[in-house]
Formats: C-alpha cells, sequence, structure tokens
C-alpha cells in the first residue's frame, strides 16, 4: 500500500492529495512541515485531506504521508487539570515550543510523558481480565482517583503486574497472550466507547441553579441543549453548570468560541472550590480551548476528542457532565468543509448529514453500566447553541431539539431586563419532571412535586394577565388576579433570578431553593385569605416582609432568615384582618 | 525552495470578477503574494487563493480592469507582509499599508506576516483594567475593559463617528496617565468621513500616536480584505513588541463583509446566508479574536470595530455573527438619535461581557454593578410602559409604574444625554444613577443589597466620593 502521495490542490484548510491510499478518516501528515490532517473524501485518484493547522504557503507537489491510523486521544492520568487544543494538543505545551501564538508543524503528545505516576496494582498474577477491568488506580488529583483499565477488547490472563512508579508508556503488566498493559490507553475518537448495557436516566444532575433543579431539572446521563442569542447568556450559564454542577467529572469544549472567555475560565477554576468536596475545581476539569480564530477543522475534532474523554472517565464509574459551547460552531466548522469538498448542501448550506452527526453524538450520553466494572457511570451532555438571529427555526437548533429531553431557551428580552439566567420559563421545558420527582421528593422536599406545579401555574397564568395588563392596566384587574401578579413577580425576582456573581447566591442547594419557594408560596396562602376576610389589595401590597424573602438568596443562614420571615408575615397580615 | 525562481507567467487563462486563474508550471504556494505587470506599465498586486498542479487562481487586490493576456504575472513566493516600526505612528497609509501623506516610506523593524497567528488562549492575559471612556452608558452600564473587543452597531447616518472619536479622545485607564495609541483602519468609507477622522486626530494632536489606514469608498474593494489585517498587524508589534497600550478603531465591517461576499460570489462559492459566505465566521474572528493580553507583556489591544446595520436589522448576518465573537456590543437607536439624544446609545440590547471583571471593589466601586443591573432593570420596565401609557392614558397607571415611567425619561435625559465634549469620571456616572434611583421608594431596589442600599441610597453620592478624593488629595 502506498503510504506516501503528492500535494496536488491546495485551497485553504482542505487539501487534495494524489498517490496516496489511505482510508477515510486515517490521519496524514501534510507537506514539509508535516502539518496534521484527516482524510474526509475518496475520489478515484485523489484523497481530500482537511488540514488541523494553517496552510498558508504550502505548495502543490509537497509531500503528504498516510499513518495508517484513525484520530484518536491518549487516555490516561493527567488529562484533569489539563487545557487542549481540539485536536488534544496540551495548550501550556505549545506555549513552550512555540511561544505565545499558535504556529503550525509541532507536536506534542496529550499525556505528559516524563511524569511518574504513583500505580497500585489491585489484579493478582493469573487472574483473568476482560476490556474494562480494573487492575489498578493511580490518584490523578486530590479528589479523583484515576482507575487503569485493561482497554476494551483485550482480555487474557494476567501473566505480570507491578506496582510503583511509572511513566503512561511504561509496561506495569502483561497478559498471557502478550498484550502489555499500561497507564494509558488509546481511542479513535469518532467511535464510540462500548458499554455492557443502558441504563434509563433517574437521578438529576444537580446544578446549585434554582430554575434548572426546580422547574426544568436534567438528569445524569441525559441531554440538554441551551439555544439563544448572543449576549442572553450562554456562556455564563455554561461556566455556571461547569462550576457547580454535581458531576464528579467536568469536560469543558469552548469550541469556536471567544480567547477572553477561555482565559476568564482558566483563571477562575483553579481559584474556586467544589462546593462538595472543598477541593479546587479544577482538579475535576477537563478544557478543550479551540477559540474562533484557531484552524477550523480542529474545531471540528475538538468535541469528538472531548466526548471521547467523557467516556473514558465514564467507564471508571464517575459521572461526568461534558459542555460543548457551541454546537452552532462545530455545525459551521462543518459547513465550511462541506463546503470546501463543493458537496451539495442541505437546509442554510449545511451538509445533509447535519442531523446524522448531531444526533450521533449526543448518542453517546447516557447513563451506562461500563464494560468490566459493576459500577455505574454517566455522561451528561449540555450543549449551548447559537443561532443566527435568535431564530429558533434554524437547522442547528431543530435538530438539536430533536435528540435532547432537556431544552432550556435563552431569552434576549430577559438578558436585557438583566434577569438571569434568562431562562424563559414559558418556552423551556424538561422530559425528565417526571422520571425525576420521586428522587427530589425522597431527598429533597416531600412536597417539590407539589411546589413545582404551584409555581407553574402561576407563572402561566401570569403570562395570559399580562395581555390584559399590556391593554388596560393592573388596576382594572380583580383583586384576586393582582395577588397572582405579585406572586409572580416574587418567584421570577426572587426564585428565578440568580446573580452567578455572588459569591453566596452563585450556588443554591435545592433544599434552599425548597425554602424560598416555600415562603413565597406561603404569602401567596396568607394573601388569597386575607382577600377572603375583606382585605383589599392595595393593603396587601404594603406587606413588607415579603421583600426579605430576597435577602435569603445572599446568605447561607437561609433558615433563620425565611423562619423570621415567615413569622413577620404571618404578624402582618394578622394586622392588615383586625 | 522561497527564491527559486522568479519566472513571470504570460498564461491567464480567466479573468473573473477579482480573480484571475493562470496556468504555470512551477509549484506556488497557497496565500502567496502575486506581482502582476500591465502591458501598460500599471503594477498590481495580489494573493493566491488556491493552488493546484495546473492552475492557481489569484485574487487582485486593485481590481482587474486592463488585465488581459499580454499581462505579466510573478509568484513571489511568500506571502503578505506589513513592514512596521515605531516610526509608522503619526503616519497616514493606504489600505495597502503604503505611505500616502507625502512622508518617506517606512523603513521596517521587521516584516510581519499580516495574517498574524491566534493567541494560545493559555497564553492571554485575562482583560480586566477599566477603560474610563466618560460615556456614562459605556462607563456605567456597558463598561470597556483593556484588551476587549466591543463593537459598535449603527445605523446610516446615526453619530457612530463622533462616539469612536470621543472614546479615542477621552480614553484612559484609571489612575494612569498613559494614553493609548490609537490605530484607525477605514474600510470603503467616504473620503468625507476619513477627513472628519484625521481632521479631529490633528485638531487634538492625536496623530501623533496614531497610525492610520485608509481605504476609501473608491478604493478598490478587494484591498478592504487586507486593510484590516495590515492594522491589527501594527497593533501587535506596538503591543506586543514595544509594550503600548493600543486602541483600535475599525470602520465599517460592513463595507468589509461586501467585500467578502464579493470574492466568495467570484470564486463560485456555495453562499450561506443572504449570499454571504459560510466561512464568514471564521474570517471575522480572525480579526475580532486579535484583540487581546498576552501573559508576561505589557501592551494590550483593545478594539472598537464599527459596523452600520444594514436596515437597522441585527440580526442580519454581519451584526450577528460579529455579536457572537466580540464581547458584547453597543448599539446605536435611531429613536434615541431622533429625540436629539446624544449619544445614542440603547442601553438594552447593548452589554459588555467583560465588564464584572472590570468593575466593582477596587477597580471601580462595589456598588457599580448592582446600580447597571437595577437602572437596566427599571429603564426596560419604564420602556415597556410607554406602549401602555399610549393606549390607556398616564392616569389609568399604578403609583409604582408612574415613577418607573418618569425614571425612563429622566435615565434617557440624564444619564444617556451627554455632551461631546464632556468627560465623566465613573463615580460622576454611578453618582448620577443613585439620583435618578433615588425617585424610586428604597425597598423597591431589589437589585442592590441592603447593605449598598443603606450606604448609597438618598445620598448625594459623588459629591462624598468626591469629598473622598479630595480629601485623599489633600492628605497626600
Amino acid at each position: 500500500m502506498a503510504q506516501k502521495g503528492k500535494l496536488y490542490r491546495i485551497a485553504g484548510p482542505v487539501v487534495v492529495a494524489k498517490g496516496i491510499s489511505a482510508g477515510m478518516y486515517d490521519v496524514v501528515r501534510v507537506g514539509n512541515e508535516r502539518l496534521m490532517g484527516e482524510v474526509i473524501q475518496i475520489d478515484g485518484e485523489k484523497t481530500v485531506i482537511q488540514v488541523y493547522e494553517d496552510t498558508s504557503g504550502i505548495r502543490p507537489g509537497e509531500p503528504v504521508e498516510n499513518t495508517g491510523k484513525s484520530l484518536s486521544v491518549e487516555l490516561g492520568p493527567g488529562m484533569l487539570t489539563s487545557i487542549y487544543d481540539g485536536i488534544q494538543r496540551p495548550l501550556p505545551v505549545l506555549v513552550q515550543k512555540m511561544g505565545d501564538f499558535i504556529k503550525r508543524g509541532v507536536d506534542a503528545p496529550g499525556l505528559d510523558y516524563d511524569k511518574k505516576w504513583e500505580f497500585k496494582a489491585s489484579v493478582k498474577v493469573g487472574q483473568k481480565v476482560n476490556g474494562g477491568d480494573f487492575i489498578g488506580e493511580v490518584k490523578e488529583t486530590q479528589g479523583i482517583i484515576h482507575k487503569i483499565m485493561v482497554p476494551p477488547k483485550v482480555s487474557g490472563k494476567i501473566k505480570s503486574i507491578k506496582s510503583g512508579k511509572f511513566t503512561v508508556n511504561d509496561v506495569v503488566g502483561k497478559l498471557d497472550n502478550g498484550h502489555e498493559l499500561k497507564l494509558k490507553q488509546i481511542w479513535p475518537v469518532r467511535v464510540p466507547r462500548p458499554t455492557q448495557k443502558k441504563l434509563a436516566p433517574t437521578m438529576p444532575l444537580l446544578t446549585g441553579q434554582r430554575i434548572f433543579d426546580v422547574l426544568f431539572p436534567l438528569a445524569k446521563g441525559g441531554v440538554a441543549a441551551i439555544p439563544g442569542p448572543f449576549g442572553a447568556g450562554k456562556t455564563v450559564s455554561q461556566q455556571q453548570l461547569a462550576k457547580w454542577c454535581d458531576a464528579e467529572i467536568i469536560v469543558y469544549i469552548g469550541c469556536g468560541e471567544r480567547g477572553n472567555e477561555m482565559t476568564e475560565v482558566l483563571t477562575e477554576f483553579p481559584e474556586l472550590a467544589d462546593p462538595k468536596t472543598g477541593k479546587p475545581l479544577m482538579d475535576r476539569t477537563v478544557l478543550i480551548a479551540n477559540t474562533s480564530n484557531m484552524p477550523v477543522a480542529a474545531r471540528e475534532a475538538s468535541v469528538y476528542t472531548g466526548i471521547t474523554i467523557a467516556e473514558y472517565y465514564r467507564d471508571m464509574g464517575y459521572n461526568v457532565a461534558l459542555m460543548a459551547d457551541s454546537t452552532s460552531r462545530w455545525a459551521e466548522a462543518m459547513r465550511e468543509i462541506s463546503s470546501r469538498l463543493e458537496e451539495m448542501p442541505g437546509e442554510e448550506g449545511y451538509p445533509a448529514y447535519l442531523a446524522t452527526r448531531l444526533a450521533e453524538f449526543y448518542e453517546r450520553a447516557g447513563r451506562v453500566i461500563p464494560l468490566g466494572t459493576e459500577k455505574k457511570g454517566s455522561v451528561t451532555v449540555i450543549g449551548a447553541v447559537s443561532p443566527p438571529g435568535g431564530d429558533f427555526s434554524e437547522p442547528v437548533t431543530q435538530n438539536t431539539l430533536r435528540v435532547t429531553k432537556t431544552f432550556w431557551a435563552l431569552d434576549a428580552k430577559l438578558a436585557q431586563r438583566r434577569h438571569f439566567p434568562s431562562i424563559n420559563w414559558l418556552t423551556s421545558y424538561s422530559l425528565y419532571m417526571e422520571t425525576l420527582g420521586p428522587w427530589f421528593k425522597e431527598n429533597v422536599n416531600p412536597d417539590w412535586v407539589k411546589y413545582v406545579g404551584r409555581l407553574m401555574v402561576i407563572l402561566q397564568e401570569e403570562e395570559k394577565l399580562m395581555e390584559i395588563v399590556q391593554l388596560v392596566g393592573s388596576d382594572a384587574l380583580p383583586d384576586k388576579q393582582q395577588v397572582l401578579l405579585e406572586v409572580a413577580r416574587l418567584i421570577r425576582e426572587f426564585i428565578l433570578q440568580q446573580n452567578a456573581f455572588h459569591e453566596v447566591d452563585t450556588y443554591c442547594d435545592p433544599k434552599k431553593s425548597a425554602a424560598m419557594i416555600e415562603s413565597v408560596l406561603k404569602f401567596s396562602d396568607l394573601a388569597e385569605e386575607a382577600l377572603k376576610k375583606g382585605v383589599r389589595i392595595k393593603q396587601i401590597l404594603t406587606v413588607k416582609s415579603k421583600n426579605q424573602i430576597a435577602d435569603s438568596k445572599y446568605t447561607n443562614d437561609y433558615k433563620k432568615l425565611l423562619e423570621k420571615v415567615d413569622k413577620e408575615m404571618e404578624s402582618e397580615f394578622a394586622k392588615l384582618k383586625s | 525552495m522561497k527564491t527559486k525562481s522568479m519566472k513571470e507567467y504570460k498564461t491567464i487563462t480567466r479573468v473573473a470578477g477579482p480573480l484571475v486563474f493562470v496556468e504555470k508550471t512551477e509549484p506556488i504556494g497557497y496565500g502567496e503574494l502575486v506581482k502582476i505587470s500591465l502591458p501598460d506599465g500599471t503594477i498590481k498586486n495580489g494573493q493566491v487563493l488556491d493552488t493546484s498542479d495546473d492552475t492557481v487562481v489569484v485574487q487582485i487586490f486593485e481590481g482587474t480592469s486592463g488585465i488581459d493576456k499580454e499581462t505579466r504575472v510573478k509568484f513571489l513566493g511568500e506571502t503578505i507582509k506589513l513592514s512596521v516600526s515605531e516610526d509608522m505612528l503619526g503616519r497616514i497609509l493606504n489600505g495597502a499599508g503604503k505611505p500616502m501623506d507625502g512622508g518617506p516610506e517606512i523603513i521596517p523593524d521587521q516584516k510581519l506576516d499580516i495574517n498574524g497567528a491566534a493567541i494560545n488562549p493559555y497564553a492571554r492575559g485575562m482583560p480586566k483594567d477599566f477603560i474610563q471612556t466618560g460615556i456614562s452608558t459605556i462607563d456605567g452600564t456597558n463598561t470597556l475593559v483593556r484588551g476587549q473587543k466591543l463593537p459598535i452597531f449603527s445605523g446610516s447616518g446615526l453619530p457612530h463617528n463622533e462616539i469612536a472619536l470621543q472614546i479615542a479622545r477621552q480614553a484612559k485607564v484609571l489612575g494612569m496617565k498613559e494614553k493609548f495609541v490609537v490605530i484607525f483602519a477605514a474600510m470603503g468609507i467616504t473620503n468625507e468621513e476619513a477627513q472628519y477622522f484625521i481632521k479631529d486626530f490633528e485638531e487634538t494632536g492625536a496623530l501623533e500616536r496614531s497610525v492610520v489606514f485608509l481605504n476609501i469608498a473608491d478604493d478598490p474593494a478587494v484591498e478592504r480584505l487586507i486593510t484590516p489585517r495590515m492594522a491589527l498587524t501594527a497593533a501587535e508589534y506596538l503591543a506586543y513588541e514595544k509594550n503600548m497600550h493600543v486602541l483600535v478603531i475599525l470602520t465599517d465591517l460592513t463595507n468589509y463583509c461586501e467585500s467578502l461576499r464579493e470574492i466568495g460570489a467570484a470564486r463560485e462559492e456555495i453562499p450561506g446566508r443572504r449570499g454571504y459566505p459560510g466561512y464568514m465566521y471564521t474570517d471575522l474572528a480572525n480579526i475580532y479574536e486579535r484583540a487581546g493580553m498576552v501573559k508576561g507583556k505589557k501592551g494590550s489591544i483593545t478594539q472598537i470595530p464599527i459596523l452600520t446595520m444594514v436596515g437597522d436589522d441585527i440580526t442580519h448576518p454581519i451584526p450577528d455573527l460579529t455579536g457572537y465573537i466580540t464581547e458584547g456590543q453597543i448599539v446605536l437607536s435611531r429613536e434615541l438619535h431622533r429625540k436629539g439624544i446624544y449619544p445614542p446609545v440603547d442601553v438594552l440590547p447593548s452589554l459588555s461581557r467583560l465588564m464584572n471583571l472590570g468593575i466593582g471593589k477596587e477597580r471601580t466601586r462595589e456598588d457599580h454593578k448592582p446600580v447597571s443591573d437595577q437602572s437596566y432593570a427599571f429603564y426596560a420596565e419604564g420602556r415597556d410602559l410607554r406602549g401602555l401609557v399610549a393606549i390607556v392614558g398616564e392616569e389609568a397607571l399604578s403609583d409604582r409604574d408612574k415613577s418607573l415611567l418618569k425614571f425612563a425619561e429622566e435615565f434617557e435625559d440624564q444619564f444617556v444625554r451627554q455632551g461631546k465634549q464632556e468627560d465623566r469620571t465613573i463615580f460622576g456616572s454611578l453618582g448620577l444613577g443613585w439620583k435618578l434611583l433615588g425617585a424610586i421608594p428604597k425597598d423597591e431596589l431589589t437589585r442592590i443589597s441592603p447593605e449598598l442600599r443603606d450606604q448609597f441610597y438618598g445620598k448625594d453620592v459623588k459629591e462624598t466620593t468626591d469629598k473622598k478624593e479630595n480629601k485623599k488629595k489633600k492628605e497626600k
């Protein structure tokens, strides 16, 4: 098989080679500088390659070499706390090798080949192992134990195994069939890692964000989409989720987004502590940054790199959450490559296979029993979508909606009045509400489902009334409906709004949410009762203590405060009645 | 390899719009610079867009008029570079980086590839230095920080140029004396507009610390594609090699995108939305993302791109894609402009994403964000109420609604409106904010924490801060 050929044509990130016989998605080295590329089309003797680096100055006639491998990532200890580009090159290493700006033709392995890890073997010689079985562990960061697994599709009897200090490339053991066991494995990014069984999601992914946890919960192993126009707070929402959600491992993909935002993540995460363990958030995080001005083909690859890493940690039995910001940029990368291939375009110039690719990607989420272990692991995917002009009817949003069960619709209007998180409570939905209800009842508050139901009814009702208010003003409404409007305002301002930049309010425990809801509903009950006894709406609106419910957002000692508020509300209403 | 030969070809096979198709024998690099000599002696420049074993597609910067089959084509073996040196300051260059002010050629300190390279996200410094522009609607509610890219979304006939100039004139970092170096890149604006800018630069003495790149409306459209890249290359040199703080004003990105579409159409590419090429996002990102700071380097690049929204439509692909790349936007409103309010900044759709990094305790003041959020919320509500008033009249409103309606009026009249020469301090802007909020009952200010409310509500905040400042000065 001819492994070498010559470049025939170069037009931007897509090049054509002749005389090479390569398979689809084989990684090839392009030109004298050996730039990394991937075969994406084969047409007679022409092989079309997308190149992950800038192609300026490359000439026809330069060599192309096939590596015979598909685009793969190296999986092993050291990935946590790392920051990679779209093809798993560690960015700090790139800074060392080529300075502050990203130039081309530099290779860097995804894992540190020199670092020695303390490996503790957990299998004995003679033991039979299959793909996915643990053979030992490494303490990767303060809080995370990295289980070393037999790669999928490998099995045999342990012939030798040793504990001690090893690099990721050292052989720590052998199987009777000669297979060498190392701390690292290699896996092609475009192939999902196999599992034993997929399970139905029954546990919520708690996010510490009231509107998500209360109204539109997401399950561990579920899929959520956050679409919204620019400036509606997609990125802040994604970052809040990455900071506070209760997954054990976070994979954050900045796909075609802003450089300064990645810097913000990079500076902030090491300083923040995980609310559950108190350890730095960075210890559980893998970052992938392929900003909008980095090569477009690597952007296309970045989401696959990310999800493969997520699946690998899932296989150890961890709950992993993957944030992709933004999947629209990924889709645009596909479109750009596709148009350079002169493929027949589908809707809005996107390739016809857009829907398939999106569905395939999201399908890699899920709660599973991984190979080999008894533990359950999950990958939850939260994809941001950036619809042009904020129009949700465009192809990427629509195709994403078909496969996601939780839909958090961002609303520019809410953002403009600084209602954050600017999730529209009327258009968003979660299909996990029912399956997760029992969990909330058991673990948070027995009345949870009832409360949530009441909130939704009030908010729906408010929307209807607002149409009338727009025409005639709120004073024209009957007292009962004016009370409802006031309660709805309390729900919006006190419960749904949350300040991501306040040290306390940035994370809200579901128990705290429940307590706040109780107080708001208490006001609602008291007000209705008072109305029945003939108190006028104007008097009810003068009840001052209700505004203090908002203060509970900013304190950890919310129980005391809310109890006090409840009592004050009771006494104020008692005075009104008398 | 590079200087292998300098063959000249007379093998143009096709000319289409700004593109020339040339047959050749030796391998030509993608992105290489091309020199075209017409039979009448005219020299034109171009760049390779597509290269293969037999044909090369060249885009001609100066337009293809006069090119015939006798025209000679020479491939220079290098990509487009700009000669940079500190002597560029005070100079006026054309859109291709050649002096047009009658002065001498720039003696290069370095020659840099104008496409630049992406800053490694890991090497980026975090932008957090508050820039005081002296304009309340920017400083108070949409704060600009050093290293940010904050575009002005304008419309035809709105005073975006005045605002850009006012920012260039007044911008400073609190507590620092050094002024910004201004790099001004004009793409397809009229000669009159260009003169307006240059005149202002000259009058205020700003020209000495400016570099001007001019591609005006009747200059070749294709040249517009390299003008911003030239400007940013100069900016990167001054910022990262010479430790200067650079403010880059790019105007007008709409013309730039039109050129991009023109080239795309000439290449018979499959168009995306509204005929703009599918790679426009990536292309724009390559310009905007060149703003920023680099860890360990003193200089910075702050960008203020200006674009006119076609038909005032913010969902048009140009503002839309821009908004997805830049860190916020300042949106100008025709309605405010008609009311005679300058600057006609519509704060509701405006946004600065990096605001939170640059404000708060120790940077500006701890009440900055709450005041901004509260004003936004009330102003939004007040504006909504205007619609209602038109139907039911003001009498039908509740007291709360009446006060909000009034707030919206006062906000536009006092907070938004200011003079073209008026340079407000941030404390002045915040004091103004508190003054307006003072008309609303204290416990309605739910966006502001109780402590801050107690500290600032109802007091003449501007005075207290100024007094504090004065005290400090006296003590010194």
